[in-house]
């Protein structure tokens, strides 16, 4: 009974193994942990939520055989990066990169945080000023 | 009073942000082609209807043309195909079919049994015009003015509704430019 179930979950554990999408191996396992890198950084066109890595579409298929051609050519990761983005704009990755048009989305988070810091500390300050205002006639009335 | 419009006014600045970012939610939306405005990319496939030649995108410059991304597994190809043929017989512009990941055989037999629209037939069997272009799926179709820049992009079957309203108002001001060009380029009398 205990070995059926073993092995059932076995089978369905390594099922997702035989749906893999991309059976792509390169020579030099350098060149392989590139790929792998540069895939899952790019975006399905087709299928926009998941990675080129991930996505069964033709589109996706093309663009593996591209990233692979260029690796074998020797090109260099930002080359193939700069590659996709003048084909499919900067969409195509996942991770966009900082420019111009998308500096505040980067900047405006710490932007916040501080602006937030200096206000609880302009509170907090204030309000203790208060309490040392207070201390003595607070007392004072109480005693009397 | 005072106390509340510093507050209100945040709370409406992020009602503007987050609706503004609702609106462009990439989800179910078309990826955004960064080749609109650009020059069409080179090409030299080779020919579908005649076995043996290539065709290159040189061939192409100096008027306006139509690329459209189609291949026989693509079912929605098989919805647009009747469309395109009609676009024939306006005879606008010339069609130009990159038949994308397909057998030659099934090609030239869905041409001969649907009509066959394009004056050439590019084979990207490997999908690398298909790229430069910055396809996404088939059918995807381009219009490509005079001067070779692609000035539209058009992602999903076409209709003529989408031509007669995207497509005939660029190729009549690309075609009266280029008229206009010509004209002044030639001698005038004297």
């Amino acid at each position: 009974m205990m070995r059926t179930f073993i092995v059932a979950l076995l089978l369905v554990l390594l099922a997702p193994a035989c749906f893999a999408i991309d059976p792509t191996t390169l020579p030099d396992p350098v060149l392989q942990e590139r790929y792998s890198r540069l895939t899952h950084e790019f975006r399905c066109v087709k299928c926009v939520q998941q990675t080129v890595a991930d996505s069964p579409g033709e589109v996706s298929e093309d663009l593996r055989r591209q990233v692979r051609e260029m690796l074998l050519a020797g090109k260099t990761d930002d080359e193939i990066r700069d590659f996709m983005v003048a084909r499919y704009g900067e969409f195509i990755l996942f991770k966009p990169r900082y420019s111009a048009r998308n500096m505040w989305l980067w900047l405006l988070p710490s932007v916040l945080l501080i602006a937030g810091g200096i206000i609880a500390f302009r509170i907090v300050r204030q309000r203790s000023a208060l309490v040392a205002q207070d201390d003595e006639p607070i007392d004072e009335d109480i005693v009397r | 009073m005072n106390k509340f419009i510093i507050p209100l006014i945040a709370f409406a600045l992020l009602v503007v942000v987050l609706a503004v970012g609702v609106k462009h939610s990439p989800e179910n939306t078309i990826v955004p082609s960064a080749l609109v405005g650009h020059p069409a990319p080179e090409f030299n496939l080779p020919e579908l209807l005649e076995p043996g030649t290539t065709v290159s995108s040189s061939e192409l410059k100096g008027k306006p043309y139509v690329i459209n991304v189609w291949a026989t597994w693509c079912v929605t190809c098989r919805i647009e195909h009747p469309v395109l043929v009609q676009l024939k017989q306006l005879g606008q512009v010339p069609i130009i079919g990159i038949n994308w990941r397909d057998e030659d055989d099934l090609a030239r037999q869905w041409l001969a049994e649907f009509g066959n629209p394009y004056t050439h037939v590019p084979v990207d069997k490997e999908g690398r015009a298909i790229i430069d272009l910055g396809v996404t799926g088939a059918p995807e179709t381009f219009l490509v003015n005079s001067k070779g820049i692609i000035v539209h992009r058009h992602v999903g079957a076409l209709s003529l509704e989408a031509w007669k309203k995207d497509f005939e108002p660029l190729i009549r001001a690309d075609l009266g430019t280029a008229a206009n060009a010509a004209g002044s380029a030639a001698p005038g009398p004297t």
